[in-house]
């Protein structure tokens, strides 16, 4: 359990290899590579639609690639060997409502051959209170926490946690990142995806940002929050879109009507050379750049770079 | 520290599976007040309470045995199967227990063990109400044969529950496997003996599979229509390979898509 892993196990516990999934017209992967190391923390961060939900159902084997491979365990995400070792939390609708917490509980840690006890699983998911109320009589959150504890209980090698916090208000959210860093402590590996960068930033070892079914930056993250973090600057000025852009500092510039936008990791050096420049510069705007935003700058310089070459 | 996944007791997870299974429709009023009561409920309306001479060429109360404990068992396996599976997979949960470690067939062999369960309460409730109330007599081993004889209807009835629930939505199967079986349980004879119906119906019948299968339960009794029993098994037993072929396209055909 508290592995120290030599170079041979050093092998990733979960691979996508160049992967594509389409669904008939829609590419949900255009090729994809990451790997989640052995007792690493990995997050997959994208906004909706990225392609992260499709990314864990290929590891997991509940769809096939339409080219490339997933790995799990260096073997077929499909294999008992594989899915022992494995614990998943889904984006599940509904869970059937009419048995017990406990009971959902038992018969999932049965799949397992070394399940954890069944009060440290209600312990860890925060459900001790509960464990004798239907699925069906839960809040929002106490479901969510049950799926959680469903993906524990077996106290699997490798997590995938799909977008776990959604919905869960801020305590819970604290609470179960909690229990993730203990796993993390104890050696087990982390996949899991989410669109909060706060959370990845929380949890994460690695982050690796998707969008538009391909990887868009990849790095600890303190690397991807000084890629993706940064300021909007807009304003209305006379210097050319090309000036702009190579401002220092800046990632992104472009037009939108009379006004120029452009995206800066350091807004207070970018205004100040605008200014130099343009003393003339009017309806001044800064303002914290969302994860979306910064997704749109990244994969927007990601495709200039693929035209330009 | 490679955990071997034969060191999990594969007997338990089945029969946990099992359990929870049964737990599960036990506590689902939908589930048991149509499979239970109704069958027993019309026995006793047109069975027994419904007053009919007894000059005629059989027993009402001994034929509806047999004809509604088909029309139960019927439900029971269509509807356990074909809405358990439809809301399970329209909900997401199937990925979840498909990504899970469980063994797949312990998912259907759960169901399976349930339905049998289920046939067995709803037969034996019927059973008893015939031979108090209905005033049916019969040997020993006639009630055994007729058992076994509707306890075996589960497994072609399953098979189609499943390719229903693989091929109508989660909202749509309750619907779809209504409009399927109440006609087509008129049409075989289940509720009104299939010699009082419209020669157009009998004709029809033939192609029904509750037709087969009532006439299989009432030949236990003797009380069938005198075709021969290889044809009515054989019918049945194209229709439930035809069934599980629909089903297993069904299956295959989720790995390539997602749901929920």
């Amino acid at each position: 359990m508290t592995s120290t892993p030599s170079m041979d196990d050093d092998r990733p516990v979960a691979e996508l290899r160049r992967a594509v999934k389409r669904y008939g017209a829609v590419t949900a992967l255009a090729g994809i590579d990451f790997a989640v190391r052995p007792g690493e923390v990995v997050a997959l961060l994208g906004p909706n639609g990225a392609g992260k939900t499709t990314a864990v159902q290929l590891l997991l084997g509940l769809v096939r690639a339409s080219a490339g491979e997933a790995r799990l365990f260096d073997g077929d995400p499909r294999g008992a060997a594989a899915r022992v070792r494995t614990g998943a939390m889904l984006q599940v609708s509904k869970v059937p409502e009419t048995l017990k917490v406990r009971e959902h509980v038992d018969l999932v840690s049965s799949y397992y051959p070394r399940p954890l006890p069944r009060r440290e699983v209600m312990a860890a998911a925060g459900l001790e209170e509960i464990g004798d109320r239907l699925f069906g009589k839960l809040s929002g959150g106490q479901r969510q926490r049950v799926l959680f504890a469903l993906a524990l209980c077996g106290d699997p090698d490798l997590l995938f946690l799909d977008e776990p916090t959604v919905g869960l208000d801020v305590e819970a959210r604290r609470a179960f990142w909690t229990v993730i860093g203990e796993k993390a402590r104890q050696g087990r590996s982390v996949l899991l995806t989410t669109h909060y960068l706060e959370e990845a930033d929380a949890l994460a070892d690695r982050i690796v940002m998707i969008g538009r079914g391909q990887v868009i930056a990849e790095g600890t993250p303190a690397e991807i929050k000084a890629r993706v973090a940064g300021r909007k600057v807009r304003c209305r000025t006379a210097l050319p879109l090309a000036e702009v852009a190579a401002l220092p500092g800046v990632r992104d510039a472009r037009r939108e009507g009379e006004l120029t936008e452009l995206f800066a990791a350091e807004a207070e050096r970018a205004v100040f050379e605008l200014l130099r420049r343009d003393p003339e510069l009017s309806a001044l705007e800064v303002r914290g750049a969302d994860l979306e935003e910064a997704f749109l700058t990244l994969t927007r310089s990601e495709t200039a770079q693929e035209v330009a070459a | 520290m490679i955990a071997q996944p034969q060191s999990r007791s594969l007997w338990r997870i089945y029969a946990l599976e099992a359990k929870y299974e049964f737990l599960k429709q036990m506590r689902l009023p939908a589930y048991v007040v149509p499979s239970l009561a109704f069958p027993l409920v019309f026995y006793l309306m047109f069975g027994v309470a419904l007053p009919h001479g007894h000059g005629g060429p059989f027993d009402i109360a001994t034929y509806l045995l047999a004809t509604y404990g088909a029309f139960g068992v019927m439900n029971v396996s269509l509807f356990g199967f074909g809405v358990g599976v439809a809301t399970e997979r329209g909900q997401g949960w199937m990925l979840f227990k498909r990504a899970s470690p469980m063994p797949p067939f312990a998912y259907f062999a759960a169901k399976l063990a349930t339905i049998l369960l289920f046939s067995l309460i709803m037969t034996s409730g019927l059973f008893l109400l015939g031979a108090t109330a209905g005033g049916v007599r019969l040997p020993f081993g006639t009630w055994l044969s007729l058992l076994g004889t509707l306890t075996l209807g589960t497994v072609p009835f399953a098979a189609f529950g499943l390719a229903v629930a693989y091929w109508a939505g989660p909202n749509s199967a309750v619907a779809v496997l209504n409009i399927i079986s109440l006609p087509s349980a008129f049409g075989s004879g289940m509720w009104i003996p299939i010699q009082m119906l419209p020669p157009v119906i009998k004709k029809i019948a033939l192609f029904l599979p509750p037709y087969h299968y009532s006439q299989l339960a009432l030949r236990a009794l003797g009380l069938d229509r005198g075709e021969r029993p290889e044809l009515h098994i054989g019918f049945l037993a194209a229709f439930t390979a035809l069934s599980l072929l629909l089903a297993w396209i069904g299956y295959r055909r989720d790995e390539g898509k997602t749901f929920g």
